[in-house]
């Protein structure tokens, strides 16, 4: 099935989707006990829309600089940026957030669970924040949980549950409002081989039944073994795109 | 919902934390109702006192607050018969009145020429019957454990009077009344005042024989005062108790009497009047009512007479209340401040501890205020929960402070009287305490619930 998806989805790479984000000359300078550090150096690139595409790198390259944003949960120093063909520089705070609420969701290396909600109330949430009506709001929770295999376990709260379970919470957490751009910061790190590649092929599934553009930052060989584009990136400068 | 879930649940997450808190709280609004409920009743106390004394209002004729005291006997209400009638017939203040009675005020010397002392006093006649109505008034029910004491005057016994125990002291009465723990007077050594003593028994002889009094055991003085045309008057007075005042000035002073005897005494034989008619109501919070309604008869009939409230003729009750208004504001400020501290402390590190999660709503977009909203909840709710325990408490001690009949000497009291809080109609203020401790935990809540919505979202997620 999956190779099925996978050559359906091909086609659509060969006829050039617009891209999901677009960097142009963005550098992003962080100031650090007034010191100037550049973490970003005016990198513009295009990440195309509806694949599974990996920012590589050793870490301090720059890649969760560049993951945070593209999930606009941080701003340039300089340049554009358009994510979801939206000019997010120009948003406002209010703006900006209510764009990652209908577009982007995250999913973080330590899963990131509000601890004091069931893993059903916490895959709720985002509908929740989009104001999704109670009874298809229900609806979508259940077939989510049901999609990464944890309807038994949707009472649980998140210390109730192993590290792959908490992670699969946390991916139905991302994908149940439907969002237009998944970004994952390094998702298997905390996990063990086969809990990680449990995850992978869940990603992957869902990736191509739902078209879902996903973006990870990661250095796991076995994550980037199944990236369709690779974006590497050292010391703040993107090298050539491997696609 | 989701929202209130969420803040509800992180108050149960670290319970320790929570517990101390909410004991703060409740210690904090255990200790405001306590206490106000306590200045409640001494408040209650002190307004009965006074309004068993002079009423709710007291009507005089124009001036006579001002400038009566020099010269009652001017400053006397003509007809006052009329005027009490009209009171008491009035439709509009029909069943909101509870006693209206005429009062004479006077002031002069009084003397026991048997023992050859004398001294001033400040007198009151009264209507004898109409005064133990007056001591029976109890709105609040801070008296209903006093037992209230023979009166000691009779309507029908125009003769009989009582003094205040400094009085008795003065003029040599202890041994005649009983009067535990007031000396003997000792034997005077010289002739000092005696050619007055000399005229004033002179002038109490010449009284005497028309004053036949039935109760030949009760001690015997003699009132001099001036009469409204100036000239010197004595009545003799059989004292049949002493009565302690709370002041010891007043208690000194203090003279009670028959208001037909103090009529014979400021007036003579010309037409008795009354310096004042006193006006108590069932309730007072009919008060305002009442006086506008008096007002506007006395206008409407012409009656050159002004009124006065129990405040204002008791300026003490205005004093002491004003006195336990500001001891309750400064200890519930100081109590409220605990609060606030506490709260602030409390949410600074729940803020702190929950830094990624801040960032993680946010980045999946929950607004600054939507954060701002989640903590000030939290305050809230800790406030709410503190506040109802607190409340629940000083109702529980209130109860069991009210039933270990303690007693004190409350000010402006001569004798002991029970120490209680009053729990009783009560819900209002509770009601108050709650709302204004909620409101100073959802404000305490307000510094770190900012200090978590303006994080920024790499900062909070990056936080460890």
């Amino acid at each position: 099935m999956s190779a099925t998806m996978s050559a359906a989805a091909r086609p659509e790479t060969a006829a050039a989707p617009p891209p999901v984000v677009r960097f142009q000359n963005v550098v992003k300078t962080y100031d650090e006990d007034g010191l100037k550090v550049e973490a970003i150096r005016g990198v513009s690139f295009a990440i195309p829309k509806g694949r599974f595409s990996m920012i590589v790198g050793p870490s301090g390259s720059g890649k969760t600089t560049l993951l945070n944003l593209i999930g606009c949960i941080d701003r340039p120093t300089s340049g554009a940026l358009e994510v979801c063909g939206e000019d997010v520089g120009t948003l406002s705070d209010d703006q900006v957030t209510d764009f990652r609420s209908r577009n982007i969701a995250f999913v973080f290396q330590t899963f990131n669970l509000f601890p004091v909600l069931t893993a059903y109330e916490n895959v709720e949430y985002p509908l929740l924040l989009l104001r999704v009506p109670s009874a298809e709001r229900r609806a979508r929770t259940l077939a989510m949980l049901d999609a990464v295999g944890l309807s038994d376990h949707k009472d649980h709260r998140p210390n109730q549950l192993s590290g792959g379970q908490r992670q699969r919470v946390a991916i139905a957490r991302a994908l149940v409002k439907h969002p237009a751009l998944v970004l994952a910061d390094e998702p298997t790190a905390n996990l063990d081989t086969r809990t990680g590649a449990e995850i992978i092929s869940l990603l992957r599934k869902v990736q191509l039944e739902q078209s879902v553009s996903f973006v990870f930052s990661t250095h796991d060989p076995q994550l980037i073994s199944h990236a369709e584009d690779t974006f590497p990136i050292r010391d703040g400068i993107l090298l050539e795109a491997r696609r | 919902m989701m929202t209130f879930k969420i803040a509800f649940r992180n108050v149960l997450r670290n319970r320790r934390r929570s517990a101390m808190t909410l004991l703060a709280i409740a210690v904090g609004v255990i200790g405001i109702v306590l206490f106000g409920d306590f200045v409640r009743f001494v408040t209650a106390g002190l307004e009965t006192n006074a309004v068993d004394k002079v009423g709710h209002l007291e009507v005089f004729r124009t001036g006579y607050f001002a400038f009566g005291a020099g010269n009652p006997a001017e400053f006397g209400i003509d007809d006052y018969a009329s005027v009490v009638k009209a009171i008491g017939d009035d439709p509009a203040l029909a069943g909101k009145l509870s006693v209206v009675t005429p009062v004479v005020q006077l002031a002069g010397i009084a003397g026991n020429f048997a023992l050859d002392v004398s001294k001033t006093f400040l007198g009151t006649g009264v209507v004898p019957s109409d005064r133990d109505r007056l001591r029976l008034w109890d709105e609040h029910g801070v008296n209903r454990r006093r037992l209230l004491p023979d009166s000691g005057l009779r309507d029908s016994d125009e003769a009989r009077g009582i003094v205040g125990v400094g009085v008795a002291r003065v003029l040599g009465l202890c041994e005649p009344l009983k009067l535990d723990g007031c000396p003997a007077r000792p034997k005077k050594s010289g002739p000092d005042g005696a050619a007055l003593a000399v005229n004033l028994a002179g002038l109490a002889e010449a009284e005497r024989p028309s004053q036949s009094p039935p109760d030949d055991d009760l001690a015997r003085i003699d009132l001099l005062a001036a009469t409204a045309g100036g000239a010197p008057n004595v009545v003799n007075m059989l004292v049949s108790r002493a009565e302690p005042q709370a002041a010891r000035e007043l208690d000194d002073n203090f003279v009670a009497m028959h208001i037909g005897l103090a009529q014979r005494l400021l007036y003579g034989r010309t037409t008795p009047k009354a310096t004042g008619i006193v006006v108590q109501l069932r309730r007072t919070e009919d008060l305002a009512f009442a006086r506008q309604r008096l007002g506007q008869m006395f206008r409407e009939r012409h009656l050159d007479l002004e009124i006065r409230d129990f405040a204002e003729l008791e300026p003490f009750y205005r004093q002491a209340v004003g006195m336990f208004r500001a001891i309750f504001l400064f200890i519930s400020l100081i109590m409220g401040i605990i609060v606030l501290f506490t709260i602030v402390n409390t949410m600074g590190m729940s803020v702190m501890e929950r830094t990624t999660e801040i960032g993680t709503a946010r980045a999946m977009g929950v607004r600054r205020v939507g954060v701002r909203r989640v903590f000030l909840l939290e305050g809230a709710i800790l406030g709410a929960i503190g506040s109802t325990i607190g409340a629940a408490f000083a109702q529980v001690i209130g109860m069991v402070v009210n039933r270990a009949s303690l007693t004190w000497t409350p000010p402006g009291q001569a004798a002991p009287s029970p120490l209680e809080v009053l729990t009783a109609n009560s819900m209002g203020f509770v009601t108050l305490v709650w709302l204004a401790i909620v409101l100073a935990a959802t404000l305490a809540a307000l510094i770190p619930a900012n200090r978590g919505a303006r994080l920024e979202v790499v900062d909070a997620l990056r936080h460890v």
